[in-house]
């Protein structure tokens, strides 16, 4: 079929009306923010009508009229707003010259089988509007973030200077402070090191736990399973009231009775109630992996002689290595962002990158927490990249398809 | 491997520190609660710098002042205390005090008297309201207002804040009943000098809420210091009430189109506790650094990086410009003779007794 001839002429009545529409939501959101929502709905409404009328009565090409829908909002844009109108407009010219078309000349059918009828190709589109949409919501909270955390200003506001793409409106100075600051330094290399940590103790624990829990001559497994799982359930506030009772009793002893340093004991608190939290995470996802192994391999490692502990790390560990490993990322995101329990059984020596979070954006609205953020983001990023990278390459390595 | 060699060697050197720390009389390390932004930064470089080249102490900063009083009971409670010296307002030190959770202190034998001789409990005179408070600064709430959203004539009187016919738009007020109820009534034809004595009835009471009620669709309801700023900033508030160091930071240093109302401040002091149930090493630490930080000089050492006037009366004199914008500092304190007269005094004792009640009927209110 040849692209450029249209399926069908498209009623030009239901055209006009769905360009209407469009053209009157966009009217509302320009006219609403500034100041009028009624009169940017009725001038959206009229002009992008009379722009598809006018379009549609000329007959002509339709990327010569397309071109021509771009640069006349890029012109009128750019005349309201300045530089960052033209991509503005471009992209709204853009957008409606496309829609327009697609509807005109009923594209939205070149895709789909030619037996639908009109409300299942509606649904068809309607279902990936919303689905877009929900992402949006989801996406828009992290991503507004961003260009605030280089604000020249200290405030969480978008001034006129950012809008206008001026250099004077943006600066690294929130960055700057991130890395001189000596309580954000502090609380960062806290976060490195508990985090990490407590990572490998739940990891540790948690594989045990999951593997002894699988064996089946374990009594109250489930029971077992219950308590283990626990400080997923129970509400993280409580679970930290009664972890800084333990946790301070625990303190005492080892300083006053064993005599060790203060900070060291501040530590190993924070980590062991770090622990606690990740264990659950490991052990339900290696209980998962285990269910796929096939236990006649640690028989068959046993025949020939190896002992349970050469059977572990040498067949049973690289076989359930992908949940040891997930679990154990969750592991390090539980008590990376952990906020709740810190406070509660660390001290002031043990502060951690949400910690300080938390109070700065208390006591000091300062963009420096944008800086933070976006820099986590990043990392979180570039973390899930390396481990879905890493979860291909072993699939291809044992010869299964990436799904 | 390397990672493991790390953290071995950091909890080696934390082990031997420990040890090695157990020596001397007075402790080497120590946490101070604060309030945190701009406060704690001019408390650092007047207190905290000083303090560590002088002594080699290393001071851990803690901004969990709001939560203090909570905290505190806590840690009591669990008998482990990780605060040294707490930075809270008069009243809550009150409070800590009669709860045993904050030490007495003498001011004549702890603190350091005025370098020309006069003792500290006469230095610092009526600031003195409680046996375990050391008085610090004198701050005030008050309002700043945007000076492009108000027309053409800019509020003076703090009664702007009700009239919203000539100031249409947002403000902002704190969520509790404390400032609030005071400025519902004087506003409301109370004399000054009567309004606590109005406040302390059912009918009084209903009168401030009544007041308020007429511009309760008009507020941003507020539970920080930092909150107001960001709004005026934001232009969602045309005026707002917060700490006077705030909106001086917000119109010297960040240079908004902000301007602020004098007329109707309350006053406020803010300062020390040392937390009881301290080993005595760090007791020890603890005295000596408040012994120093609250002498006459580093008292008006602070000025020079907010504008809170210094509680003792020798320390007035010395307060002189701002380090970094060089402005001079005495006419933004909220004790310069002209911001004083229109300035209104916290009564501390009403407070202490009604506080829960009004509490509970100001939420009550806000909730309706």
């Amino acid at each position: 079929m040849n692209k450029s001839q249209p399926l069908f002429q498209n009623n030009i009545v239901f055209t006009l009306s769905s360009m209407g529409l469009v053209g009157g939501l966009i009217g509302l959101i320009i006219g609403v923010a500034n100041g009028s929502g009624f009169l940017g709905l009725l001038i959206g409404i009229l002009v992008v009508v009379f722009i598809s009328i006018a379009a549609i009565s000329t007959g002509q090409n339709e990327n010569k009229v397309r071109y021509i829908i771009c640069a006349f909002f890029a012109f009128a844009a750019f005349y309201f707003l300045g530089i960052v109108g033209i991509i503005l407009g471009l992209l709204l010219g853009w957008f409606l010259g496309w829609y327009l078309y697609w509807l005109y000349l009923g594209k939205y059918r070149t895709k789909l089988q030619p037996y639908l009828s009109s409300s299942q190709v509606l649904w068809h589109y309607l279902f990936r509007v919303i689905c877009g949409v929900i992402f949006v919501f989801l996406i828009m909270p992290i991503l507004v973030v961003m260009p605030l955390s280089f604000n020249s200003q200290d405030f969480f506001t978008f001034t006129p200077e950012m809008l206008k793409f001026e250099p004077e409106g943006y600066s690294l100075k929130h960055y700057r402070d991130f890395f001189t600051n000596n309580e954000w330094q502090r609380s960062f290399k806290n976060s490195l090191l508990i985090a990490p940590v407590a990572t490998l103790v739940s990891v540790s624990l948690g594989t045990l736990a999951a593997i002894g829990l699988s064996q089946s001559h374990v009594p109250f497994k489930r029971a077992i399973m219950a308590i283990l799982i626990s400080p997923m359930i129970v509400p993280l506030i409580i679970s930290a009231t009664g972890m800084f009772f333990f946790y301070s009793h625990v303190g005492n002893f080892l300083e006053d009775t064993i005599g060790l340093d203060k900070n060291f004991v501040g530590y190993v608190k924070v980590i062991l109630a770090h622990s606690v939290l990740g264990i659950p995470f490991v052990i339900i996802t290696v209980t998962a992996t285990l269910v796929g192994f096939d236990s006649s391999l640690t028989r068959a490692a046993a025949s020939m002689g190896a002992n349970p502990i050469k059977t572990f790390f040498k067949i049973q560990m690289p076989l359930i290595l992908p949940g040891v490993i997930s679990g154990g990322l969750f592991a390090f995101i539980t008590s990376f962002d952990e906020v709740v329990v810190v406070m509660f059984v660390g001290s002031t020596n043990q502060k951690t990158l949400p910690w300080q979070m938390f109070t700065g954006l208390r006591e000091q609205i300062s963009p420096t927490i944008l800086a933070v953020a976006t820099i986590l983001v990043a990392i979180s990023i570039a973390l899930l990249i390396t481990i879905e990278m890493l979860r291909r390459r072993s699939e291809k390595l044992r010869g299964i398809t990436p799904s | 491997m390397n990672f493991t060699k790390t953290i071995l060697t950091t909890a080696s050197a934390a082990l031997i520190s420990g040890v090695a720390f157990a020596g001397s009389h007075m402790s080497m390390e120590m946490t101070i609660v604060s309030w945190g932004g701009a406060y704690s930064k001019s408390q650092l470089k007047a207190y905290h710098e000083p303090y560590s080249a002088k002594t080699g102490v290393t001071i851990l900063n803690d901004d969990s002042s709001s939560t203090a009083v909570a905290q505190l009971r806590a840690m009591n409670e669990a008998n482990n205390i990780t605060w040294d010296v707490v930075d809270v307002e008069a009243a809550p030190a009150m409070q800590l005090c009669d709860e045993g959770l904050a030490m007495e202190i003498d001011p004549d034998t702890m603190l350091a008297a005025a370098p020309d001789g006069t003792p500290a409990s006469e230095d610092f005179g009526d600031m003195l309201v409680s046996e375990c408070f050391i008085p610090q600064i004198v701050y005030s709430t008050t309002f700043g207002y945007r000076t492009d959203l108000v027309g053409d004539t800019p509020p003076t009187d703090v009664c702007a804040v009700f009239d919203t016919k000539t100031y249409p738009g947002k403000r902002s007020l704190f969520s509790v009943p404390i400032n609030q109820m005071e400025w519902a009534l004087l506003c409301d034809g109370v004399a000054k000098a009567d309004i606590y004595e109005v406040l302390a009835t059912e009918e009084g009471q209903n009168q401030a809420l009544a007041k308020l009620d007429t511009i309760k669709d008009d507020v941003i309801w507020v539970s920080s210091g930092s909150d107001t700023p960001q709004l005026l900033a934001d232009g969602e508030v045309i005026m707002g009430a917060t700490y006077n160091g705030r909106l001086f930071s917000l119109i010297e240093e960040q240079k908004q189109p902000v301007a602020m109302i004098w007329d109707g401040q309350v006053m406020d002091l803010d300062g020390w506790i040392i937390p009881t149930g301290l080993s005595p090493e760090r007791q020890a630490r603890a005295l000596d650094y408040i012994m120093f930080a609250t002498d006459t000089q580093r008292l008006a050492d602070q000025a020079k990086y907010i504008s809170y006037g210094p509680a003792r009366a020798s320390s007035a004199p010395l307060v002189g410009k701002h380090a970094e914008l060089g402005i001079d500092m005495a006419p933004h304190m909220p004790t310069a003779p002209e911001n004083l007269s229109r300035a209104f005094l916290m009564n501390y004792d009403f407070w202490a007794d009604y506080r829960d009640d009004l509490d509970a009927k100001f939420q009550a209110w806000l909730a309706k």
